[in-house]
This record gives C-alpha cells, sequence and structure tokens, in this order.
C-alpha cells in the first residue's frame, strides 16, 4: 500500500478530516473541508474564497474549480468508503453546469451508482442554498485496481 | 490574433482562479488558443506520487475552450459552460509543464462546440482530451472588462 493510502487510513481512523485534505495539496488550496453525514456518506463543503472566483462581473466560481471540487469528492469518497485500497484513478469525468456558482458555500455529495470489480460509476452533485437546485452535476469513472 | 482575442486572453489569465492556479497564454494559431500551467507543489493531487490533481486540468481545458470560441467572435459576449467532459489518457509528469490547445470546430448561433488536448509540449502524446459545449450570450454581463469590472 502507497504510503499516501496508509495515512490516508490512518487519518480516516482519527475522523481527521481537515489532516485527509492537508494530505491533498489542491484540495488545500481550493479550500475544501468535508465530514461524515451518515453511514457511508460525506458532505464536502467548499467556502467562499476570492480567489476562486472565474467571473468577476457576475461575480461566480470558476466552472473549472466546480469541477475540480466535484473531483476531488469523488475521491476521497471513493477511498473514504474503502471501495479501493490505492487512490482510484479517474477514467472520464463529465461535467453538465446548471446553474452559476455564486460567491457563497458550495456543498457536493456523491452516490455510488455501481462499483464493479474494476471499475465505479459515480454521480456527484453540488448546490448552494437549496439542494433541489444543484449548481453543477458530475458523472465519472474511476479505476479502482 | 484578433484583437478582441487579445485583450480577453489577459482578462482570462488574470481571473482569481486562472491567476491562482498560475495560467499563462502561449499563442494562438489557426485560432486555437494554447494555454499553459507550470508544475507546483501545491497543485499535485496526491502527495505520494507528485501527480497534478485533476481539477487542474478541468479549469485549463474550460478556460482553454472558452478562449476559442471568441477567436471566431468580432465582439464581447457573455459565454457559460454547459458541458463538459474531460478524458484522461494518462497521468501527468511530474514537474512538468501542462499545455492546453482547444479549437471551436462549430460555433452555432447560441452554442460553441469545442474539443482541447492537454499535453506536456506534444499534442501527439496527449495526457488528457476534452469536449465542451458553451452557451452563447449567457448573461447581461459582457465579459472581457477592464480591472475595473466595466464592460468593453
Amino acid at each position: 500500500m502507497s504510503a499516501f493510502m496508509q495515512s490516508f487510513l490512518a487519518l480516516r481512523e482519527r475522523k481527521d478530516y481537515a489532516g485527509i485534505i492537508d494530505s491533498i495539496p489542491y484540495a488545500r488550496l481550493m479550500g475544501v473541508e468535508f465530514e461524515e453525514s451518515g453511514e457511508d456518506s460525506l458532505l464536502f463543503r467548499l467556502p467562499y474564497y476570492e480567489r476562486n472566483i472565474g467571473n468577476t462581473l457576475l461575480p461566480a466560481l470558476h466552472g473549472g474549480l466546480i469541477g475540480g471540487f466535484l473531483e476531488n469528492a469523488g475521491l476521497i469518497h471513493l477511498m473514504w468508503v474503502r471501495a479501493t485500497l490505492e487512490p482510484p484513478k479517474v477514467v472520464d469525468i463529465s461535467f453538465d453546469y446548471l446553474r452559476s456558482g455564486r460567491p457563497q458555500t458550495l456543498y457536493a455529495q456523491c452516490q455510488l451508482t455501481k462499483q464493479g470489480k474494476r471499475v465505479a460509476n459515480m454521480l456527484i452533485e453540488c448546490w448552494q442554498n437549496d439542494r433541489a437546485k444543484p449548481v453543477a452535476v458530475a458523472r465519472a469513472h474511476f479505476l479502482l485496481s | 490574433m484578433t484583437e478582441l482575442l487579445d485583450t480577453l486572453q489577459r482578462w482570462f489569465v488574470s481571473l482569481p482562479h486562472c491567476a491562482t492556479l498560475g495560467f499563462e497564454f502561449i499563442g494562438v494559431e489557426d485560432g486555437k488558443p494554447t494555454l499553459k500551467v507550470n508544475y507546483r507543489d501545491d497543485l499535485v493531487g496526491n502527495g505520494s506520487n507528485g501527480v497534478i490533481h485533476g481539477g487542474v486540468i478541468t479549469s485549463l481545458v474550460d478556460t482553454t475552450s472558452a478562449l476559442s470560441v471568441f477567436s471566431h467572435l468580432d465582439s464581447a459576449e457573455a459565454m457559460a459552460t454547459l458541458d463538459l467532459r474531460i478524458d484522461y489518457l494518462k497521468a501527468a509528469t511530474p514537474g512538468l509543464p501542462i499545455y492546453c490547445t482547444a479549437e471551436c470546430y462549430k460555433l452555432a448561433r447560441q452554442i460553441g462546440f469545442t474539443r482541447a488536448v492537454c499535453h506536456h509540449g506534444d499534442p501527439a502524446d496527449p495526457i488528457a482530451h476534452g469536449v465542451a459545449t458553451f452557451m452563447r450570450g449567457s448573461s447581461n454581463a459582457i465579459l472581457g472588462g477592464d480591472a475595473t469590472g466595466a464592460p468593453l
């Protein structure tokens, strides 16, 4: 097992959510936070930071940043539920942008649609004030081995 | 390069998120813009192997693809990403800069269709491939305003 995965599982044992984010430099740069929200369920949060803005006129969060937040949520979720013993690899990810991301906290949650032996299919959704009004949704395939 | 594209590439790479990631405009050839992001420790996705996080590639593809639509336009207009798909063909090599070249291969009245390739300097050996669609005239805010936020 890689040093990264050993460290991840130790941090998971202690529920050291911030420690996990610190082990993923880009997630720390974005400013991601998360915690358990039920059995095998995680709630991801991205508080608003000016550095994440992609359109200064609206203003709105950068679409690529929203994508990175969703992809990162999927990766952490898969490792958290121990779908894999090594960090999964993204094969492909498809984003639908439904609303612009306003300068406020963005939330995300993942749904493991299917976990096969080698590939997992996942649905990842993010929203702001209202869960029923998603900002973006992602569908992704992850290689597990 | 059109005057509009030159104005917009400056504006795009100066946007807070793009500046945070360190995006640089390299140039445009046959209407296909190329952006670059240098390797940096704080852009890594996994401390063990030093590979750049996929999210950085997503932002690079989104930004370069949006710019490629503007290379077909004569005046600034608001543009929103409708959807974006990325295929990760192989892991990026730690330490190397990543380039993205995008092409708007069809500009329709309301939608721009784009494709993009990310690579380490040889487009024939790609790291990632992206396809996206952009909604034209997506809001009243005109892109490419000056530093004060005033529209062009």
